[in-house]
């Protein structure tokens, strides 16, 4: 980058807030994602929109790549630099700025970290539910950008049915509002859809506008276990079946339950092979008899103990735990690398037997626990970045993986987005015009392909290969 | 780069195993715990921004500069990042590698800084008997007048910045030491059920002779004989989070030298950040052929106070004289160093007459964190303010904490925000109550 570029950065904001020295720039080099590493140009920190969309301008005029970033807790290698170009971090932009009690909306700056929303809504009797595993960590921004699933993606969806409305930085600096208050609005075509989700390829989201909903006034949780991978599944599919949709189904395997446990010591049962983390929320007449029903139904699948949280402090300790799952598995080897295939819910018992065969087969160590009841699993790799050889066979066992998930109907990414890390195995799921279309879309909203260039897919202009970013140690 | 010397090596991060390092997989759980983060939202002030830099200079992509030096000894070592990794990182000991090769290449060496950490680190908190002698002195200085006297007449404005900041921190030394207050062996009035070795630490031998007075009389009332040898060196924590690692090796073969292990049930701390040290001579004194087994021994025998009194069953209090209502400040040694929280809050429920209050933020490092309101005075006061606010908060009359520098820490600032709040050390209050039979 031009010492020029630089210059005009620091006088644009302040120098404080414009990082180039190497000790700060190799704790920006990363997100959440194993092996991903690149060391930017600089980072920059707006505190406004207008400051954003004036780095943009900057950016544009000079040919600078810009990366958006949060927490940097992503889990594709969506926020990851390229070389040498501009993180952007959004996270001095964390300001809740209305929560409209009358319209059921809040509206928050985009570096605002998720549990603030949570809370913000709270505090006025008011729900946010989605949820991903690093709320307390992510930003708002970064799971409109990656459309973030979590644990209630069951009944109560992802992001993107929260999101009513943006403020939206574009390539070339403009600012544009999208989306507003309304339920019902289908003036033109919904924009705001094209960017949640957009990996911060296609414009900078600096506000966003979000659905909130009442709060349940009653919950509850429930813990089975079982014996075999299978009779878990199954509890799932009967419970669906019996037409109960409860918040939160998922799912721990066996090695995943003794990596949490070690971790959070709260005394689940490590001897079992698999666990059933089950919670039905609403109305306390229908949340006692789903209650009833499901541990009626797991009962019924040979679950060798069924135990309901004690209270509220019970289960919110289980759903920690529960999120802890991923980080925990690094307990085992050196390097965990998570990926969140997903398929059609009636097909999950096929898939978990096949992550388990591929494993077998190229014999790599793989965990597997996810959101069963939506058909979102998390089979993770516990390998060593430094054995080429057995990173070779995790590769081999990933490609069948993907593979047999595109052959049942499913996505290669259910939450966590294409990024870096499955950008390979794009065009394999959008086989007919989508793919060029992707393209398309990206090429009239950023023609100089200098928003997070390279990220979902490569244009053929890109400037940067995956295997220029893979770690070279 | 950064100098034309010759580059400084880090041997310690280079040489550390691997894997080590890789288990930090920078998913980012540590960020919200991290007092240092939260104050400047910087990835390089955060637990896995540090490590980045460690791997970073581990891999050779980063030489031991000055920034990197300042960066380590910006971290607290709180360890609240500790509690929050479900990836199970030590960071403890990647943190202390790090100092250790910092004050190695010397990459920070200033005249003055050498001068400090000569005298400090070096002479005095080697030496128990100096030490002692310097707290006497101390003592006669506060006791005799002469320091209310210098502050009337305002005489600390002719001192530099730095020390005149320092002042008021300065301990309140006891008349008499531990030595003075407890025997070298004593034994309850009923046939003893255990045996346990009593550390009478340095600091708090000098500031909280009465304290360890209060954890020989609560073993007592507890059914254990207390043995205490004399004149005790500190345990080295301080030299093993400062980088002085060759100090802290010395100062944990004096240490288990004065204990028969054969002989002891367990050996008593009674300070968090003491604790969390003293639990790892093992690893420190591994590669010591004559040490090695022996300090695994001595870590499997080292015991919290209020770890010890939970294990074997706490003989039911007698009700204070008088209600009390206190509120409880983790030290992050005891709760992040050693995973006791639990513990010291359900002997304080123990204690009938007492109310025992939630404080908001009770893990939260109040910023005395070691010699850190001394090397960063800044940081530590803004953690002192934050921790001072939450206390008064809760409108409790008393805080307990079981540590000597936060319970320094929490004295001065509540004195600050002229607060009459009472700190104590838990063990006080059980001892309050026994001795109420």
């Amino acid at each position: 980058m031009k010492p020029e570029t630089i210059e005009r950065l620091r006088s644009l904001l302040a120098p404080a807030r414009v990082l180039t020295s190497k000790e700060d720039l190799i704790p920006y080099g990363f997100d959440g994602t194993a092996v991903l590493q690149q060391l930017p140009a600089c980072v920059v920190f707006p505190v406004d929109t207008q400051e954003v969309s004036a780095v943009v301008e900057l950016a544009n005029a000079d040919d600078v790549p810009i990366v958006t970033r949060g927490s940097g807790t992503g889990l594709s290698g969506g926020s990851v630099p390229i070389s040498d170009c501009i993180v952007l971090c959004l996270l001095r932009m964390n300001r809740i700025l209305e929560v409209d009690t009358d319209n059921l909306t809040l509206l928050a700056e985009t570096g605002t970290i998720t549990k603030s929303i949570e809370d913000g809504a709270l505090a006025e009797g008011l729900f946010y539910p989605p949820d991903p595993s690093s709320l307390k960590v992510s930003t708002i921004g970064g799971n409109v950008a990656n459309n973030s699933g979590g644990l209630r993606g069951l009944k109560y969806g992802v992001t993107r049915d929260y999101v009513m409305g943006m403020e939206v930085v574009l390539p070339d600096g403009e600012i544009a509002w999208l989306g507003n208050k309304c339920v019902k609005d289908v003036a033109g075509y919904s924009l705001k859809d094209l960017f949640v989700g957009s990996e911060g390829t296609l414009g900078i989201i600096t506000k966003v506008l979000l659905k909130l909903v009442p709060l349940p006034p009653a919950r509850r949780t429930l813990l089975a276990t079982y014996s075999t991978l299978e009779a878990g599944a199954e509890t799932v599919s009967s419970i669906i079946a019996e037409k109960i949709i409860p918040c939160t189904l998922e799912f721990l395997d066996q090695t995943t339950l003794r990596c949490v446990e070690e971790f959070a010591k709260i005394g689940l049962p490590t001897e079992a092979t698999s666990l059933l983390l089950m919670e039905t929320d609403g109305h306390s007449a229908v949340v006692a008899e789903e209650a009833a029903k499901m541990e009626a139904i797991a009962r019924r699948h040979g679950a060798i103990e069924v135990r309901v949280a004690r209270d509220g402090l019970e289960a919110a300790e289980l759903a920690t735990a529960r999120r802890s799952a991923f980080s925990a598995l690094a307990r085992v080897r050196p390097t965990t690398i998570l990926e969140d295939v997903t398929v059609p819910r009636s097909r999950l018992a096929e898939m978990v037997r096949f992550v388990e065969d591929a494993a077998a087969r190229h014999k790599v160590k793989v965990a597997n626990f996810g959101h069963m009841g939506d058909g979102n699993l998390h089979p993770t790799f516990l390998t060593n970045e430094k054995d080429p050889e057995e990173m070779h066979r995790v590769e081999l066992a990933m490609d069948e993986i993907f593979d047999f998930t595109i052959e049942l109907g499913g996505t290669i990414t259910g939450e966590h987005g294409v990024g870096l890390a499955k950008k390979k195995h794009l065009p394999a799921q959008f086989r007919d015009a989508s793919y060029p279309l992707l393209k398309r879309i990206k090429g009239a909203l950023d023609p100089k392909n200098l928003f997070n260039p390279g990220k979902i897919f490569d244009l053929q202009a890109a400037s940067v290969s995956n295997e220029q970013l893979q770690n070279d140690a | 780069m950064n100098n034309c010397k010759t580059m400084p090596e880090a041997k310690r991060l280079e040489t550390l195993d691997y894997s080590i390092l890789q288990q930090c997989m920078h998913c980012g759980m540590c960020l919200p715990t991290c007092p240092t983060y939260d104050e400047t939202g910087l990835e390089r002030n955060s637990p896995r921004g540090r490590i980045s830099l460690m791997r970073a200079i581990a891999d050779g992509q980063l030489e031991l500069t000055p920034a990197f030096g300042e960066e380590m000894y910006y971290c607290l070592g709180c360890l609240a990042c500790t509690t929050a990794c479900p990836a199970g990182v030590d960071y403890a000991d990647l943190f202390e590698n790090a100092r250790a090769d910092i004050e190695d290449a010397q990459i920070l060496d200033t005249k003055e800084r050498r001068f400090w950490r000569w005298l400090a680190v070096k002479t005095i908190f080697m030496r128990p008997r100096l030490l002692r002698a310097i707290g006497r002195v101390m003592w006669l200085y506060q006791s005799s007048g002469l320091q209310a006297l210098l502050r009337r007449i305002g005489a600390f404005r002719l001192l530099p910045r730095n020390l005149r900041e320092l002042e008021p921190m300065a301990p309140r030394i006891q008349r008499s030491f531990s030595d003075g207050l407890i025997a070298r062996e004593e034994v309850p009035a009923e046939p003893p059920r255990f045996r346990v070795g009593m550390l009478t630490g340095c600091v708090q031998d000098l500031a909280f002779s009465d304290v360890n007075r209060d954890t020989v009389d609560v073993l007592l009332a507890n059914g254990c004989s207390v043995v205490t040898p004399r004149c005790q060196a500190c345990c080295g924590s301080l030299h093993g989070h400062n980088g002085e690692t060759a100090l802290a090796e010395e100062l944990a073969r004096r240490a288990i030298d004065q204990f028969d292990l054969d002989e002891v049930d367990a050996i008593i701390s009674n300070a968090g950040g003491c604790g969390s040290h003293l639990k790892h001579y093992g690893r420190l004194l591994k590669n010591d052929p004559d040490y090695a087994a022996k300090a695994a021994i001595w870590d499997s025998k080292l015991k919290d106070i209020h770890e010890w009194l939970d294990e074997i069953g706490l003989a039911p209090p007698p009700a204070l004289p008088e209600p009390m209502t206190v509120t409880y400040h983790d030290s992050c040694h005891l709760c992040h160093g050693q995973g006791v929280s639990r513990q010291p809050r359900d002997l304080l429920k123990a204690v009938p007459n007492l109310t025992l209050k939630p404080l908001a933020e009770s893990s939260w490092c109040c910023g005395s964190a070691g010699v850190y309101n001394i090397t960063q005075p800044e940081q530590a006061g803004k953690l002192q303010k934050r921790k001072v606010a939450n206390i008064l908060q809760t409108a409790a009359p008393n805080v307990a904490t079981a540590n000597p520098g936060c319970h320094l820490q929490l004295q001065t600032g509540l004195r600050i925000e002229g607060s009459d709040t009472i700190v104590h050390h838990p063990v006080s209050i059980l001892a309050r109550a026994y001795r109420n039979r």
